[in-house]
């Protein structure tokens, strides 16, 4: 959910915006060094991407549906670092193109949702790699746990802030429980959604899993002298 | 959040444009002051303006209904329409019920309202939120129907956003008609063969879409940058055009957040 102006004070709006250009920056740099160091059209794809991915309407039942957010989507296709500059990429055009979440909230909005689940997301698969065998089931599995785990992060990133700087009368304690509850339950359907995406992707184009491409074993080029017919 | 799907116009920097570019999914094309200010100036001055709202307390009413009144101000010289305006602000609503409970549950003291038992914080939060995020969405609105997603990208560049971010968000404006057809080609493949997504059992089915986005999209940046390299392109875009600042439009365009922090500055000291 895109925050409007107002609902965090100035100061927590201003310091989340300082805590985004730290993580671009780092992200910036860290891209740069890396060996395709022009990958801006391929991240700008990836933008368009989790972008169109969102428009994607899962049916829940009812008339009800939901959407990914896709950060902890994002971290696992193309790595932490690209990542978080799609995803703040993604928010930032929201905001300032289809005018969907406040001006003074956009370092808060970015924060949440760009950042924060890229980075739980990146650790929790991380994490969850270590214990699981290196199979495309388990890097599906773990695609799952971090995507759960990364929205109520999200979600908890939030009540941190408005606990910091919330401009409203609710307890912060009811809003932790209210807010972070109903997130868990949001997380189990970006959990499914990304599970299945990061599965369907496996199944045709591994290679192109940033977080997988350790795990799997390298394909080798094998050149045949004729065609078998 | 929705995309038409709009096509691409043709792209040049000093054409007159009547149609709308990629990515101007808000932008409504008019002759005024506002649209011709450079879109860094416009940008910076909404952000300066939401700050000095934001930092106004909430029970100077009068400032926030002069805030109000300025962006008003503002979206007339533009000549946007007001019920465009009004029916896009819509987006707000999630945040009006949250403002609008919060005096059922805030704390002491309490007023009586048409026999209904209310907070008195809860209210002056409720209306901070409410007023604040009107005056934020109108901002965000104004801006984003005066100013061009290229010239924004552009702008925003001069004022150091750092260039690759900038190249990142023009791939994604110029290429989301592109994949938000390609999605629109699935969706009609699924459906010519007798799918329709009713529930959770259908998330396969979605997801292998959603999978397959990625693969042609990521793939399409491929080539896209293969194909910029072979024309030359070493990681920097280089302009031909470059928009000219000049201090007027700082100053007209300044006028607003201006106006709005003499109006906070005195709020503060009168209440």
């Amino acid at each position: 959910m895109h925050m409007p102006d107002g609902l965090i004070n100035a100061p927590v709006s201003i310091g989340a915006g300082v805590l985004v250009a730290g993580a671009v920056a780092v992200s910036l740099k860290k891209t740069k060094g890396s060996l395709d160091s022009q990958t801006a059209p391929m991240a700008g794809l990836v933008a368009v991407f989790i972008f169109a991915a969102q428009m994607i309407n899962f049916p829940v039942a009812a008339g009800t549906s939901g959407h990914l957010m896709g950060g902890a989507l994002a971290a696992i296709l193309v790595g932490p670092w690209v990542a978080v500059l799609v995803m703040t990429v993604v928010v930032g055009i929201q905001a300032l193109v289809f005018a969907d979440g406040g001006l003074s909230a956009l370092g808060i909005n970015i924060l949440n949702m760009g950042i924060v689940t890229v980075i739980v997301g990146t650790l929790v698969f991380a994490l969850t790699m270590k214990v699981l065998s290196k199979t495309k089931s388990s890097i599906v599995a773990a695609s799952a746990i971090a995507a759960f785990i990364s929205v109520p992060a999200a979600a908890l990133a939030f009540v941190i802030e408005y606990y910091l700087g919330g401009n409203a009368t609710y307890d912060p304690m009811t809003v932790l429980i209210s807010v972070v509850g109903v997130h868990l339950l949001i997380g189990i359907g970006e959990a499914i959604i990304t599970a299945l995406t990061v599965g369907a992707i496996l199944a045709t184009r591994a290679d192109l899993v940033d977080g997988a491409r350790k795990f799997l074993p390298k394909q080798k080029l094998i050149i045949k002298d004729s065609v078998v017919s | 959040m929705k995309l038409s799907p709009e096509r691409v116009v043709l792209d040049t920097n000093n054409a007159h444009e009547h149609g709308h570019g990629v990515g101007d999914h808000l932008y409504v094309h008019r002759h005024s002051l506002v649209h011709d200010l450079p879109a860094q100036v416009k940008t910076v001055a909404a952000i300066v303006f939401i700050f000095v709202v934001v930092l106004t307390p909430v029970h100077a009413v009068g400032a926030f209904a002069v805030y109000l009144g300025l962006v008003f101000v503002v979206v007339k010289i533009a000549d946007l329409p007001f019920p465009l305006v009004l029916r896009r602000m819509l987006i707000e609503i999630p945040f009006v019920l949250f403002a609008v409970l919060m005096p059922f549950f805030g704390p002491e003291p309490r007023v009586e309202f048409l026999g209904l038992s209310l907070s008195q914080e809860g209210l002056w939060s409720a209306f901070g939120i409410l007023a604040k995020g009107t005056i934020g969405v109108a901002t965000s609105i104004t801006l984003a129907a005066t100013t061009r997603a290229r010239d924004l990208l552009q702008g925003l560049e001069t004022i150091g956003v750092p260039d690759l971010l900038v190249q990142i968000a023009s791939f994604m404006l110029r290429y989301s008609a592109v994949v938000t057809d390609d999605l629109s080609r699935m969706k009609v493949a699924r459906e010519s063969r007798g799918f329709s997504a009713t529930g959770v059992k259908h998330w396969k089915v979605l997801a292998n879409s959603a999978g397959a986005l990625f693969i042609r999209s990521y793939e399409r940046g491929e080539r896209v940058h293969l194909a910029m390299l072979s024309r030359g392109y070493n990681g920097t875009i280089i302009d031909l055009y470059k928009p000219v600042v000049t201090k007027k439009d700082w100053r007209t365009a300044m006028a607003l957040p201006i106006v709005a922090a003499s109006i906070m500055v005195i709020a503060w000291i009168t209440l």
